[in-house]
C-alpha cells in the first residue's frame, strides 16, 4: 500500500545490426523448399523445425517444445547483395544528402555540430522531441557544395520511386547501388551520427541497408492443410520463397560472371521482393500478388489498421459464450428479464459442477440431450476429457455421470446474463438480466429499459454474455442487476421508467374522474400482482364503479406519501392545490392517489418522482415490481381508452385558420413598420447593438411571438382531448412546439441563430427584390406542415434543416472524443472505503469523494431535500 | 511589470486559505488518511502562496477552500521543489 510502484523510465528503440540478426538466428535458410515428399520439413528450408513447429506431434529442434509450447525462433537468409529497407528510405535519403560522398563526414562545421549536439542533449534531458533540431541539422548539412573536411565536390541526390537513389552531375546521372550507400554510411563517425539524432551504439546508419534478412519463425506463418490434403502456405512464406529464389539466382549469375545489366536487374528484383516482404502497400511499387490476384498480406499489413495486430488483436478482444441479435419489445416481460431465442439458449451453456446435491438434476439435463431444451451440450470428466453429448450417447452418459465431473448445461429460464448495447457510454449500458427462453429469433426486452441502453427497435442489435462462474453470477446479481440500476448515478433519479405509451396510458387513466366498471377494473390490473378487489368508489346506475385514480392506487406500495405538482401544472400565481382545474396537484396518502394526474413527472424515465421515492424509501425490488405493474397497467389502460393519431388530428376549424393568417399578417405588418423605421433612420438601437442588429433582433422577436401565438390558437382549438395534445402535455412524446409547427405555423428558419441571409448578392433567392428585409425573404415560413410549404419556404426550411443535421453530426463526434479522453484520464481512480479518491498507486486525488462524500445516486437529484422530506413525512404536511 | 505594486495574495477572495501544518501535527494527518507524505497531492515551492507563507520542501499545507458541493473542503498538500 505505501510503496509507490516503479515507473518505466525509458524505452530504447534502435536498429538491429546484421551481427545481431545472425546471433539471434537459429538456422541459415538456404533453400526455398518447405516440405519433402513425405511431408516432413526440410532442414535449412523455410519450415526448418529449428524455427519452431506447427504440426502436432513434432518437437522443436531448438527448444524441444511441442506445437503450442514453442514460441518459435528466428532464422536468417544471407542476402547476396545488400538492399534498402523501405521503412528507412526517407532517412537514407536525408543522410545521403547530408554527408560527404567521399569521406562520410556530416557537412556542418564543428561549431554548428557542437551547437546542435548541445540542443539535442538538452531536449533529451527534459524529455522533449528532438525532431525539430535534427531536421534543421539535416537541412543545413544539405547546403554545402564541397566537403569542409576533404574538399570533395558534393553531388545532388535524387530519389526515384521508393528506394532508388541517383547522383546527378550536370547531365550525367549515376545510380547509387545499395552497397555503395552502405559503404558510404560506414564511414560516418559516431559524433556525426549523434548530431543526426541517432545513438551510434544502438542505430548505425548502415544498418538501414540490409545484408541479412531475418526469417520469421514458422509459428507466425503457419501453413494450413486443406480438406483435399493439399498444403497452403502463409503469405509470408510465399514471399520468403520468392526472396530466396532470387537470391540464389543472383548468386549463380554472379559466380558465372553474368553481364552487369543482368546483375542489376536481379538486384532490383531482390530489392522488390524484400520491399514487398516488409510492406506490400508502398506507393510506386506494384503490390505483390497471390496467384489468384489477391494482394499478399505482408509484415506491415499485419500490424497496420483497424484489423491489424495493435487495434484488432491487442486492443480488441473477442469472447466466447456471447450472442448478438436484433431486439424487439415485449411489454409483458419484467424489466429485469430478457427474451432469448430458443436457438441461442440451446447453443449457449453454463458449466455446472456435479455434486451430491445436484447429481440427479444434472443427470436429467444430460438425459434430455442437446436437442431437447433445457439439455446439456458437453460433459467434462474428472480427467478433463470433454465429451460431446449427442442423441445417441445421452442416456449412457447420464448413467455414467460421476461426482466431480462438469456438465455444460444449456441456458434456461432464470439464468443471470449480461446484456449490452453499444456504444457503452455509461455503466447502465451493461446490465444483468434474467433469461426467459422464447420462440423466434430476436432478443425481447421491456420497453421501459430502453432509456439506459438508449435502445429503440428500428433495427438495433444487442449483445448478451453468459456468465460462467458462480462468483460472476453473484456479483452481477448484486451489482449490475437491472433493479440495482433504476437510479442513475449521473443525476440521482430513475433512468428506468415509463416511456411513450406508458405515460399516455397513465395520463388518460388518472386524469380527472374516469370511471371504470368491475370488468375493466379487473382487466386493467390482470397482469399485476394485485389479487384482491378493493371497495368500489361508488355506485352508478346500480352498478359499482372505480375511478382511474383507484386503479392506479392499487399498484402503489402501502404507506407512500407524496405531494408535488405534475408536469402539466401551469404555474398559476396562486395554486388552487387539490382544486386545480387541470388536475395537476398530485397528493398521495398511504399509497392512495387522492388528487392529481400521473404523467411523465410521476413515472417517466429521468423524471419519475414517484419511482424515485419508491426506490429510495422502499427497496429496488419494490421499485422493480412497481415499474412492471405500472407498465402493464398503462398498456392495458391505453388499450382500454384507445389511442391513435392521424393527419386529421391536426385539423383546425376554418375560423382558427382565419385567425392564424390574420395574426401572421399583422406580424408581417409590424415587421414592415420596423423596416420602414429602419430605412428612415428612426429605429432606436438597443443598448450595445447597431441599428441593423436591432432591426434583426426586433424582427426575430416579433415573428417568434407570432409563431407562438399561432400555436396557442391551434392548441385551443385542438383541445385537451386531442391525442397529440395528450402526448405533449403528459410528456409522452413531442411538444407543443411540434404541434404548433404541424397545425399553426412552422416559423422562422435560422442559420447560426440568425435569419437566413446567404444566397445571391443582396437577396436570398432570385424571386425577391434586392435588399428586401421582409419576413418572407429571409426564411419565415408562414405555412404549417399540415398545409404544406411554398417553394421558397421549402428552400429555407431545407437550409435550416441541413444546419441542424451538420450540428448533430459534428457534436456527437466531438463529444465522443472528449468523453474518451476524460474516461482514459479517470478510469482507474477509485473511491476507497475511507471515502478518499485514489489512483492505483494510492495517491490521494480527493480527500473526500466529491468533497462532500455524497453518492449522487442516492441523493435527491443532488439537491439537499432529504431533511425537509423527513420532516414532512413525520408531521404529515408541507413545510415552507 | 516591474512597476507593479506588490500585494499580499492571502486574503484575496479567489485565494483559498493555506495553513502550514506544524511538524508535530503532520503525522496525525497522515495517520488519519493512512498515507505516506508522497501520496498527498503536491504543491510547488514556487507557488506564490507557498512563497508568501514561507513553507519549505517537505512541509504539509492545509488548504481550506469553498466547495459547491460541501460548502467548505479541506485538502492537504505536500510542498515539493
Amino acid at each position: 500500500m505505501s510503496a509507490v510502484p516503479k515507473k518505466i523510465k525509458e524505452i530504447q528503440f534502435g536498429l538491429i545490426s546484421p551481427k545481431e540478426f545472425r546471433k539471434m538466428s537459429v538456422t541459415r535458410v538456404i533453400t526455398a523448399d518447405t516440405y519433402d515428399d513425405d511431408g516432413f520439413p526440410i532442414e535449412m528450408g523455410l519450415m526448418d523445425p529449428k524455427m519452431g513447429v506447427i504440426d502436432p506431434g513434432l518437437r522443436c529442434k531448438t527448444c524441444g517444445g511441442r506445437a503450442g509450447e514453442c514460441p518459435g525462433h528466428f532464422g536468417h537468409v544471407e542476402l547476396i547483395a545488400p538492399v534498402v529497407h523501405v521503412g528507412f528510405a526517407k532517412l537514407i535519403r536525408k543522410i545521403l544528402r547530408a554527408t560527404c560522398r567521399d569521406c562520410g563526414a556530416l557537412l556542418l562545421d564543428s561549431n554548428q555540430k557542437k551547437q546542435y549536439l548541445e540542443q539535442i542533449r538538452m531536449l533529451r534531458k527534459i524529455g522533449q522531441p528532438i525532431e525539430d533540431i535534427t531536421n534543421e541539422a539535416f537541412k543545413e548539412a544539405r547546403k554545402p557544395k564541397t566537403c569542409q573536411y576533404c574538399g570533395a565536390r558534393q553531388l545532388d541526390v535524387k530519389v526515384e520511386k521508393p528506394s532508388t537513389y541517383v547522383e546527378k552531375d550536370g547531365t550525367h546521372e549515376h545510380k547509387l547501388m545499395a552497397s555503395d550507400i552502405r559503404s558510404r554510411f560506414e564511414k560516418i563517425s559516431n559524433d556525426d551520427i549523434e548530431v543526426m539524432g541517432m545513438d551510434p551504439s544502438k542505430a548505425r546508419p548502415e544498418w538501414t541497408i540490409m545484408t541479412v534478412l531475418p526469417v520469421p519463425p514458422v509459428t507466425m506463418r503457419p501453413s494450413i492443410t486443406l480438406e483435399s490434403g493439399q498444403r497452403s502456405e502463409d503469405d509470408l512464406t510465399h514471399k520468403l520463397v520468392d526472396i530466396i529464389r532470387i537470391n540464389q539466382r543472383f548468386q549463380e549469375n554472379r559466380e558465372a560472371g553474368a553481364p552487369q545489366l543482368i546483375i542489376e536487374d536481379l538486384w532490383e528484383l531482390l530489392q522488390y521482393h524484400v520491399t514487398t516482404f516488409i510492406d506490400n502497400a508502398v506507393s510506386g511499387v506494384p503490390p505483390a500478388r497471390h496467384r489468384s490476384g489477391r494482394p499478399l498480406k505482408t509484415l506491415s499489413q499485419r500490424l497496420k489498421g483497424k484489423e491489424g495486430r495493435f487495434r484488432g488483436s491487442l486492443s480488441g478482444k473477442r469472447v466466447n459464450f456471447s450472442a448478438r441479435t436484433v431486439i424487439s419489445p415485449d411489454p409483458n416481460l419484467s424489466i429485469s428479464e430478457v427474451g432469448v431465442p430458443l436457438s441461442m439458449a440451446m447453443e449457449l451453456s453454463i458449466p455446472v459442477n456435479v455434486t451430491k446435491r445436484n447429481l440427479e438434476e444434472v443427470r436429467e439435463f444430460i438425459k434430455r440431450g442437446p436437442d431437447n431444451h433445457p439439455g446439456a451440450n458437453y460433459v467434462i470428466r474428472d480427467d478433463n476429457r470433454r465429451l460431446k453429448v449427442t442423441d445417441k450417447n445421452c442416456e449412457e452418459l447420464a448413467e455414467t455421470l460421476e461426482l466431480g465431473w462438469k456438465v455444460d448445461r444449456q441456458l434456461k429460464n432464470g439464468d443471470i446474463i449480461l446484456f449490452n448495447r453499444q456504444p457503452s457510454l455509461h455503466r447502465m449500458s451493461i446490465m444483468a438480466h434474467e433469461v426467459k427462453v422464447l420462440p423466434h429469433k430476436t432478443f425481447r426486452l421491456n420497453p421501459a429499459v430502453c432509456p439506459p441502453y438508449n435502445a429503440d427497435f428500428d433495427g438495433d442489435e444487442m449483445n448478451m454474455h453468459v456468465l460462467q462462474t458462480e462468483e460472476a453470477r453473484a456479483e452481477a446479481k448484486m451489482l449490475i442487476h437491472v433493479q440495482e440500476n433504476i437510479l442513475s448515478p449521473r443525476f440521482g433519479g430513475p433512468i428506468i421508467g415509463g416511456i411513450h405509451d406508458h405515460i399516455s396510458g397513465m395520463y388518460m387513466l388518472t386524469k380527472g374522474d374516469n370511471r371504470v366498471d368491475k370488468n375493466d377494473f379487473l382487466e386493467m390490473l390482470r397482469k399485476s400482482r394485485i389479487t384482491e378487489i378493493v371497495e368500489p368508489a361508488g355506485e352508478e346506475d346500480g352498478k359499482p364503479y372505480w375511478t382511474g385514480k383507484n386503479v392506479f392506487s392499487q399498484i402503489l406500495p402501502d404507506g407512500l406519501n407524496m405531494t408535488y405538482k405534475a408536469l402539466l401544472c401551469e404555474n398559476c400565481d396562486t395554486c388552487k392545490k387539490e382544486d386545480c382545474n387541470r388536475d395537476a396537484y398530485v397528493t398521495i396518502r398511504d399509497g392512495q392517489l387522492l388528487s392529481g394526474t400521473i404523467d411523465e413527472k410521476a413515472v417517466g424515465a429521468f423524471k419519475g418522482l414517484i419511482l424515485d421515492r419508491i426506490v429510495k424509501d422502499y427497496t429496488p425490488a419494490v421499485a422493480l415490481q412497481f415499474i412492471d405493474d405500472m407498465t402493464r397497467l398503462a398498456i392495458r389502460s391505453i388499450m382500454h381508452f384507445g389511442f391513435s393519431f392521424g393527419i386529421n388530428d391536426e385539423d383546425i376549424p376554418d375560423e382558427a385558420s382565419a385567425q392564424i393568417s390574420e395574426l401572421l399578417e399583422e406580424a408581417e405588418m409590424r415587421v414592415m413598420d420596423f423596416i420602414i423605421a429602419f430605412n428612415e433612420e428612426n429605429l432606436e438601437p438597443l443598448p450595445g447593438r447597431t441599428v441593423a442588429e436591432t432591426l434583426e433582433l426586433r424582427i426575430m422577436q416579433e415573428l417568434g411571438k407570432a409563431r407562438d401565438a399561432t400555436g396557442e390558437i391551434a392548441g385551443k382549438y385542438l383541445g385537451l382531448d386531442n391525442t397529440a395534445v395528450i402526448m405533449a402535455v403528459s410528456g409522452a412524446r413531442g411538444s407543443m412546439l411540434n404541434l404548433t409547427q404541424m397545425a399553426g405555423c412552422v416559423g422562422q428558419q435560422a442559420v447560426r441563430g440568425e435569419r437566413i441571409r446567404r444566397g445571391y448578392a443582396g437577396r436570398t433567392l432570385s424571386n425577391f427584390n434586392h435588399g428586401d428585409l421582409g419576413a418572407a425573404a429571409h426564411g419565415f415560413v408562414k405555412s404549417s406542415y399540415k398545409k404544406g410549404l411554398s417553394p421558397t419556404e421549402y428552400f429555407f426550411h431545407a437550409i435550416g434543416g441541413r444546419e441542424g443535421l451538420v450540428d448533430t453530426a459534428v457534436r456527437t463526434s466531438q463529444s465522443g472524443y472528449l468523453q474518451r479522453r476524460l474516461v482514459n484520464a479517470l478510469q482507474d481512480l477509485e473511491v476507497q472505503y475511507d471515502g478518499t479518491v485514489r489512483d492505483t498507486r494510492g495517491m490521494v486525488v480527493q480527500f473526500k469523494y466529491g468533497e462532500d462524500g455524497v453518492d449522487p445516486m442516492k441523493s435527491d437529484y443532488s439537491r439537499p431535500q432529504t431533511i425537509r422530506r423527513i420532516i414532512e413525512d413525520v408531521i404529515g404536511k408541507e413545510v415552507e | 511589470m516591474k512597476n507593479m505594486k506588490e500585494f499580499s495574495l492571502i486574503g484575496h477572495n479567489m485565494v483559498p486559505q493555506h495553513i502550514l501544518i506544524p511538524e508535530n501535527e503532520v503525522n496525525k494527518v497522515l495517520k488519519e488518511y493512512g498515507v505516506d507524505k508522497e501520496q498527498l497531492p503536491k504543491i510547488k515551492l514556487a507557488d506564490p502562496v507557498i512563497v508568501e507563507i514561507g513553507a519549505e520542501i517537505g512541509d504539509v499545507i492545509k488548504v481550506i477552500r469553498n466547495s459547491p458541493t460541501a460548502g467548505e473542503a479541506v485538502v492537504y498538500r505536500l510542498v515539493i521543489e
